[in-house]
């Protein structure tokens, strides 16, 4: 298609003309690709990479297996950055990673206060709410009340800890595994993983 | 916000552009253009300038600050000035409009 989305479905004599801001992007892409700064190629590939590619399905990947092998998980808390890398999940921007474990006495929740860094690798590129004003400021300021938004109600004697990444470290919850799962394999387990509940926002699905 | 927990899978980017911008600005990084801690602090600071005229919700607010960060960068780089950047556009613009429906669009060489 030669033009972008819009609200307009009626014939046009000419190709619609994509928003504003859509023509400054074209522009600098045509500025730097007539400078030999950028390949057009390698950003169709970037894009294809973080939309049909990297996804939150890495990342349920690691908490299965998380779960299901102790050593794995005793590795993970020790150094996540080396543990994913082995599994293939790179941080393209050169960041470390975290792996943070809910218990029943901890729960933990990741926000990025400055702007919404966030572990790509394993989860992609996070959702609008992650990455709104709303959810930056009270993640922090009222951690237990934006649970509550997300209909996530901890016991009142576990404690709520909040991270916030940085464009160094990023970070990953690992959810706590859900009673009745005993005996489900990796792939099964990986089904109950939900991205919110790696972002600390939501726990994972019971059976 | 909301706890969107359903089955199929929230789009990636909202919109073309969104994966556009974002696509160049992770490319110019991986070249070696600026190294993603500066990004991170200057794109905080454009999120925090907006943030104060209203409260942003992370759809295209959050890309047009993204944007406007990356069209700062390559400024003060010396790679695409703002006057350069306009014109492009203008170029862009008249080439939609004198592009019939459906054919391809191009900037004349």
């Amino acid at each position: 298609m030669p033009h972008d989305h819009s609200d307009h479905d009626h014939d046009h004599p000419h190709a619609l003309l994509p928003p504003e801001p859509a023509l400054r992007v074209k522009a600098l892409e045509t500025i730097l690709t007539a400078k030999g700064l950028v390949d057009p190629a390698a950003l169709d590939a970037i894009i294809d990479t973080y939309e049909s590619k990297i996804g939150p399905r890495n990342g349920a990947h690691v908490v299965a297996r998380a779960w299901s092998d102790p050593g794995f998980r005793t590795a993970l808390l020790q150094d996540a950055t080396a543990v994913v890398a082995e599994l293939g999940y790179y941080g393209r921007q050169g960041e470390h990673m975290v792996a943070v474990e809910n218990t029943p006495d901890t729960h933990n929740m990741v926000v990025c206060t400055l702007c919404s860094c966030y572990p790509w690798p394993l989860l992609g590129i996070p959702p609008g709410w992650y990455k709104s004003d709303a959810y930056r400021a009270r993640a922090v300021r009222e951690p237990r009340a934006v649970l509550a938004d997300f209909g996530v109600v901890l016991p009142a004697d576990t404690a709520v800890r909040v991270w916030d990444s940085t464009a160094e470290v990023r970070y990953l919850v690992i959810p706590q595994r859900p009673s009745g799962t005993d005996g489900m394999d990796e792939a099964a387990l990986m089904d109950l993983v939900t991205r919110d509940s790696m972002i600390g926002t939501g726990l994972a699905r019971t059976p | 916000m909301t706890a969107a927990e359903t089955k199929a899978p929230d789009p990636v980017f909202h919109a073309p552009w969104h994966a556009q911008v974002f696509a160049l600005t992770v490319h110019l990084n991986e070249a070696g253009h600026f190294a993603w801690p500066d990004w991170a602090a200057r794109f905080g600071a454009t999120l925090a300038r907006h943030g104060l005229e209203r409260e942003l919700d992370g759809g295209d607010d959050y890309f047009a600050a993204w944007l406007e960060t990356l069209e700062e960068i390559l400024d003060t780089a010396g790679v695409a000035a703002p006057g350069d950047v306009a014109e492009v556009k203008q170029a862009w613009e008249r080439a939609y409009l004198g592009t019939p429906h459906g054919a391809p669009v191009r900037l004349p060489d």
